[in-house]
């Protein structure tokens, strides 16, 4: 379903990796990995579109990301290092602006129960600046437990998260790629997958 | 014949070629300037007549007008590189578009200077606010606009990227700030004046005029060039190819 | 589509009211540079009425430069400018209802507070009521300009410096016929017609290429 073929990056004038190809189908996670520097993050973007590779190709669905422009970002799901959190909106607000520009219909039941399962019962209405920077995570993360799309693309997701957010998360992919989606994410951590097929994809090596 | 264009676009096989180039280029200059120089101030009456009499000082129309022209057309040049550069994402077009730059600044501001120096004696002030100046002024603005931005940012390639769009956004708008400078008041605008006409001009003072203006061509190739190879050394200084001039050279 | 816009548009009104600081520094800056003008050139009532329009357009023009800076940059600080990028959503259009917030907070006390300025500079009623209508058509274009070099300049060092070298230039049709208008207006009002039909004009086409420019731009800041 994604393919990507002969990419080649460049980080100022600097070749971060080339020739790199790969296909995933539905059903996978691909776990990339490396060292710091060897365009872990650069390559996720590109997945997404915000980085213009120097040479190859990425397509979803048999179709250049390019072409299909805002139907592809309607099925990706990206988290990044920033959460994508505004402090001064509490949690309910952060949440559905974000599902109206990603053109989901969401009620707001849904996203208090999100945040229910995310483990935030009782912040709801508070402004996220009052939170801790691991609750913070928390709520970007729960856009994935209402967002639909098909691809995740996820940096370092479990950076600053507890034990019990750790194995949430976990859950959440595992239930995603058992669905037939695909994640993509970068991680030092070694993250068991309880389920599904996973792959790995090592830069710089 | 089929000649692959792409070939003289990698910035490896065009390296030596701008190199032989910038001297041919060096003598063109020099020659052209020579003859220019020579016509302009031998070859053409000593004053101009009509309305408004120019004695001798009218012969920096000689450098002035052809470094105003030099300084529109560079910046046509430098948008075009910019532009196929954003549309094709060569890398080598952003260099050409980088090189033009300081070249086309410095023509503007000769432009400006010469203009003032003429403007002393024949209008009586070293500035005015004509239409023209000012526009050459706010296409000054452009050329340091363009030079700042691509210098404040570290990234090279989103430096390339977001001056070449800067570029074209002051394209767009110069002829906008030429035309509300030429007609403050739209209620009568038809009053354009000191139209010229490059018939109307007398023949030995217009061929002098252009061969100063190709020689201005010239000397910017030249420059451009020797810009441009400094900067794909810079650029590609971790490429196996740069590392071998440089072992080379350091041979030598 | 339009639900998009209004998402857009209340999420940034309402984090301003959140901000609350932000909102009026604009509008005092504005108030300030008018009225030390009279202060530096003498307050002689003829000076004062030809150099009014002038003065409080050059004044409109920095003041919305320096508003323009933070315009993308507490969204590009958290992460949800990026996060904008990837919605499904035409990104003009999201930027379209930024900038459009941006000026309620920023260009619109402008015009409201015009007359009490206009005022200051002894100008005549009808021609106060030009400048508020120059201004109204005038500040939302500064705007739209702006957010381009707002994008472009987006997290570098020194930004706001950078943003004023590259955006005034292009300010120059704006400052000569927004107030040229109220400079005629005092002479003849009916006069005024072509320059406000040019100001609606250029509104129109910045409207509809601004955005799509500073999308483009925004692109390419955030790679």
């Amino acid at each position: 379903m994604l393919e990507v073929q002969g990419l080649e990056c460049r980080r100022g004038d600097r070749r971060l990796f080339s020739d790199l190809s790969f296909a995933l189908d539905g059903g996978t996670l691909l776990h990339v990995r490396g060292r710091n520097g060897t365009g872990k993050t650069t390559l996720l973007r590109s997945l997404c579109g915000l980085f213009t590779p120097e040479s190859g190709d990425i397509r979803w669905r048999g179709e250049s990301i390019r072409a299909l422009g805002d139907d592809y970002r309607r099925e990706l799901l990206y988290f990044g290092h920033l959460n994508g959190i505004k402090g001064e909106l509490t949690g309910i607000e952060n949440l559905s602006i974000a599902a109206t520009l990603d053109g989901d219909r969401i009620s707001e039941d849904a996203i208090w129960e999100a945040l229910a399962q995310i483990g935030l019962r009782g912040f709801e209405d508070l402004p996220t600046r009052m939170l801790s920077q691991g609750q913070k995570k928390r709520v970007a993360l729960a856009r994935l437990v209402l967002s639909g799309a098909r691809l995740w693309v996820l940096d370092e997701p479990f950076t600053a998260l507890d034990v019990d957010a750790v194995a949430l998360l976990q859950r959440l992919i595992a239930e995603h790629v058992e669905r037939g989606g695909l994640a993509v994410l970068t991680t030092h951590q070694e993250v068991p997958l309880t389920s599904g097929q996973v792959e790995r994809l090592d830069l710089g090596a | 014949m089929a000649l692959n264009w792409f070939k003289f676009a990698s910035p490896a096989s065009f390296y030596p070629i701008a190199g032989r180039l910038v001297p041919v280029f060096w003598v063109l200059t020099l020659a052209l300037l020579a003859v220019g120089l020579y016509w302009g101030f031998f070859q053409t009456a000593d004053q101009l007549g009509g309305s408004n009499p120019q004695k001798e000082y009218y012969r920096i129309i000689f450098i002035h007008v052809p470094t105003a022209w030099m300084s529109m057309w560079l910046y046509m040049i430098l948008v075009g590189w910019a532009a196929i550069g954003l549309v094709f994402n060569t890398r080598l077009s952003f260099m050409m578009a980088n090189a033009v730059a300081p070249t086309g600044a410095i023509f503007t501001f000769l432009a400006l200077w010469t203009g003032a120096f003429w403007g002393r004696p024949s209008w009586g002030t070293y500035w005015d606010w004509d239409p023209r100046l000012t526009s050459e002024l706010a296409l000054f603005f452009l050329y340091i606009g363009y030079i700042a931005l691509h210098s404040a940012i570290d990234d090279t390639r989103r430096a390339d990227r977001a001056s070449a769009l800067l570029a074209i956004v002051g394209l767009i708008m110069v002829p906008v700030i030429f035309w509300s400078i030429n007609c403050p008041d739209p209620n009568q605008c038809a009053a354009l004046h000191q139209r010229s006409n490059l018939m109307r001009i007398e023949g030995n003072i217009l061929f002098s005029m252009l061969i100063m203006t190709l020689a201005f061509w010239m000397y910017s190739f030249a420059t451009t060039f020797m810009r441009l190879r400094s900067i794909i050394l810079t650029r590609e200084a971790e490429s196996a190819w740069v590392q071998d001039i440089l072992t080379k050279e350091a041979r030598a | 589509m339009f639900r998009v816009f209004w998402t857009v548009l209340k999420r940034d009104l309402t984090l301003a009211m959140r901000r609350r600081t932000d909102v009026l520094t604009t509008l005092f800056f504005f108030v300030i540079v008018v009225s030390l003008f009279p202060l530096g050139v003498g307050t002689e009532r003829k000076v004062l009425a030809t150099l009014g329009p002038g003065v409080v357009w050059v004044a409109a023009l920095l003041a919305s430069m320096l508003a323009l800076e933070r315009l993308f940059a507490a969204d590009y600080e958290d992460g949800t400018l990026e996060q904008m990028l990837l919605t499904a959503q035409p990104l003009s259009l999201l930027v379209l209802a930024k900038v459009a917030a941006h000026w309620l907070l920023t260009g619109l006390p402008l015009v409201l507070i015009a007359p009490l300025v206009g005022m200051q500079y002894h100008l005549s009623d009808a021609a106060i009521g030009v400048m508020m209508l120059s201004l109204l058509l005038g500040t939302p274009v500064l705007s739209l300009i702006g957010a381009i070099g707002a994008a472009l300049t987006l997290g570098l060092r020194g930004g706001g410096i950078l943003l004023s070298l590259l955006i005034l230039p292009l300010y120059i049709p704006i400052l000569v016929y927004g107030s040229g208008a109220v400079q005629v207006s005092d002479i003849a009002i009916a006069d005024t017609q072509p320059y406000v039909a040019l100001l609606g004009a250029f509104l129109m086409v910045a409207a509809i290429f601004a955005p799509v420019a500073s999308s483009a731009a925004l692109r390419i800041s955030l790679e």
